[in-house]
């Protein structure tokens, strides 16, 4: 279930098929992608897509942090979504690296999440996101 | 030395914030201890074998005698009195308590430091040569780039959670101070038509797998090194195992795929990621690189005076030349006879602060080795650095020497250790304690680690010593030939292994055979190499 959202648009309706089904018949617009999956196969369609959503079976893994700023350099606009084990001190993470919902397994706290969310004011490195690197700040 | 300006003061003392939020809800029961585990150990934060142990990061070495003062104030009063000088450069406290921890990052954070990503599957502290800046054989000053790296490679949001830890070295000299190609990527610095770039090394390490890091790329620009940087990352974080924390490393990846095509899908991934515009304008290494300006050197060139005889030992063995005449490199050894290697005394960090801020212009280093460095003393003023060293029982003169050894906290700490390191270096170094002895056998790094993870850098050492557990007894394998230098090679096993005494005669006999059979000045490791291992087989075990 999506517990956090940031993203005014509708929620995509349609169930997510895994990346092999919408490779074989490309009208879907919702996409799963595991762990091994490659992002990049997804790159051809990504503007019929309305939603991509990222499996972390296990926290620990972190491929999915490297295939959401891939499709988010790509160009893609839609709904990227973190799904499974997602906990509280990922989603600052997740969202530098261009994730903008979450269905974590486990409920989270919402207020531990905004707390998560405003611990830091900057960043020192450009990702996915808007936050401007402090080397720019730096050097305007 | 750098300096923290708003915006890292306000990294560091949001995490403490954030680290004590965690704490808090651990200790509350909100999550369970395999969630704070991965949180806790990204604050250096370690459950071991009586306590939880803290991971302090001195990025690349460097610190400044407030900053020394503080570690002391943090071993007296929230730890036993002393800390422990790790092979990262860093320093380890052994007996906190997790309640503590939030203060001990807090009164770090007064003086910009943290325990930030000092474990966990993230990029660690970056380590450097800790003669950088005094070194006479550098072509730049390492640290600049060091610090770009820490700064870029802090709260990376895509490579906190890689398969496994990764260990980043840049050095800037031909002579390898810190073992540069045994780290998951080595920078060599190097100057090309005049510009300066990185050499880049990847998928060195150590571990139960060690692996000497091939070069992956001659030259890389200064201007496209995070872009790089990013891209061998992210190949990695991609594509690196995760199916066995064993072959997690990255030396496997590129161990299993070949190098050739681990560089050309870094290529690839480079070819896009410098489009993204991630890489700071050399502006950024210029505003850093003010931070570590030369020093206003003006001592007159004075000769110390070598009178005092246990002074001139000293001299010739811990004193290197420096950059600048009149100046000399001053290494603090922290392995006294018989004593814990890399532990020093709060009383002890206290006097050392004191010399760096009177003597070294307020500046230290630690070394993987496990010892302290002056980088800046006055040639005028060694005799009196001496003598405060001597009088805190700091001046044993064995750098480098059989006495000098790295070893691992072992099975009297660490939760991973299956054997003790600690009593074998000390009845090791006893052994030896005769100091003609050990400048006869001349430089000889021997190298002690209490398990397969090789914390104790023994595929090192030129005699290297691996703790093992059998059927229930501590066993120590031998390896010879090691080299964490330029010379870079992985120490090989020489046969079956010993009990804790009867590896301390091995490497006895080893030194006799190497004093039998060495040719002009040749050290222990050269005769190996020349000789192999026949002659060191047939005493040992004949």
């Amino acid at each position: 279930m999506v517990e956090f959202r940031y993203r005014t648009d509708e929620v995509t309706e349609q169930p997510s098929v895994t990346l092999d089904a919408f490779l074989d018949q490309s009208n879907a617009t919702a996409v799963r992608l595991e762990p091994d999956d490659d992002a990049r196969a997804l790159i051809p369609f990504l503007d019929r897509l309305t939603l991509i959503e990222v499996a972390f079976p296990k926290f620990r893994d972190g491929r999915g942090y490297s295939a959401a700023r891939i499709l988010r350099e790509a160009g893609y606009q839609g709904e990227l979504r973190a799904q499974g084990d997602v906990l509280v001190d990922q989603i600052a993470y997740m969202r530098r690296c261009g994730f903008d919902s979450f269905a974590p397994e486990a409920s989270l706290n919402p207020d531990a999440v905004a707390r998560a969310l405003a611990s830091y004011d900057h960043a020192y490195q450009g990702a996915a996101d808007s936050a401007v690197p402090i080397w720019k700040l730096r050097h305007g | 030395m750098y300096k923290y300006d708003n915006y890292d003061q306000a990294m560091v003392d949001a995490r403490v914030a954030e680290f004590r939020d965690q704490i808090n809800r651990r200790i509350a029961g909100e999550m369970t201890e395999d969630q704070f585990k991965p949180l806790r150990l990204m604050n250096g934060l370690y459950l071991q074998l009586h306590a939880y142990m803290l991971r302090v990061a001195i990025p690349y070495g460097t610190l400044d005698s407030r900053q020394m003062r503080m570690l002391a104030h943090i071993a007296r009063k929230y730890d036993r009195d002393y800390g422990h000088f790790t092979t990262r450069q860093n320093i380890q406290y052994n007996w906190i308590k997790l309640e503590d921890c939030a203060d001990i990052l807090e009164e770090l954070a007064t003086v910009e430091m943290h325990a930030i990503q000092t474990s966990g599957n993230c990029i660690r502290n970056i380590s450097s040569d800790q003669y950088a800046g005094a070194a006479a054989d550098e072509v730049t000053d390492p640290r600049p780039w060091a610090e770009l790296l820490r700064q870029w490679s802090t709260f990376h949001p895509e490579f906190s959670y890689l398969p496994r830890k990764f260990k980043i070295a840049v050095i800037a000299s031909p002579e390898d101070r810190a073992a540069m190609r045994l780290h998951d990527i080595g920078l060599e610095l190097v100057r090309k038509d005049g510009e300066l770039g990185a050499r880049v090394f990847v998928g060195g390490g150590m571990g139960r797998t060690p692996m000497i890091a091939p070069e992956i790329n001659p030259f890389v620009k200064a201007d496209d090194l995070l872009s790089y940087l990013e891209a061998c990352l992210r190949v990695y974080n991609r594509y690196g195992r995760r199916d066995n924390m064993y072959k997690a490393r990255i030396k496997i990846l590129i161990h299993e795929i070949g190098a050739d095509a681990y560089r050309g899908q870094v290529a690839e991934e480079f070819a896009h990621v410098k489009t993204l515009g991630i890489d700071p304008p050399l502006a950024e290494l210029e505003r850093i690189s003010a931070f570590f300006a030369p020093p206003a050197y003006d001592a007159a060139n004075v000769e110390p005076d070598r009178n005092d005889p246990d002074f001139a030992l000293w001299l010739d063995q811990n004193v290197k030349p420096h950059k600048q005449a009149a100046y000399a490199i001053v290494n603090i050894s922290l392995k006294p006879i018989g004593g814990i290697p890399g532990d020093a005394t709060s009383a002890q960090i206290d006097v050392m602060a004191d010399l760096a801020e009177k003597y070294s212009f307020d500046e230290l280093r630690v070394t993987h080795a496990q010892n302290i460095v002056l980088p800046y003393v006055a040639k005028r003023d060694l005799y009196a650095v001496w003598q405060a060293l001597r009088d805190a029982e700091l001046a044993d003169a064995n750098l480098d020497l059989i006495s000098d050894i790295i070893a691992c906290p072992g099975l009297d700490y660490c939760s991973l250790a299956n054997a003790r390191s600690i009593p074998v270096a000390q009845k090791i170094a006893t052994r030896f304690a005769d100091m003609d002895r050990q400048r006869d056998l001349g430089e000889l790094k021997l190298k002690i680690s209490g398990c397969i993870n090789a914390c104790g850098h023994h595929h090192a050492g030129h005699i290297g010593i691996l703790g093992v557990d059998k059927k229930g007894v501590e066993n120590y394998q031998l390896t010879f030939g090691g080299s964490g230098a330029e010379d870079v090679s992985i120490g090989k096993i020489i046969g079956p292994g010993f009990d804790e005494d009867g590896v301390v005669d091995a490497v006895e006999k080893a030194t006799e055979v190497y004093k039998a059979l060495r040719e002009g000045d040749e050290r222990f490791v050269d005769t190996y190499r020349r000789v192999g291992l026949e002659p060191f087989k047939e005493a040992i075990y004949g």
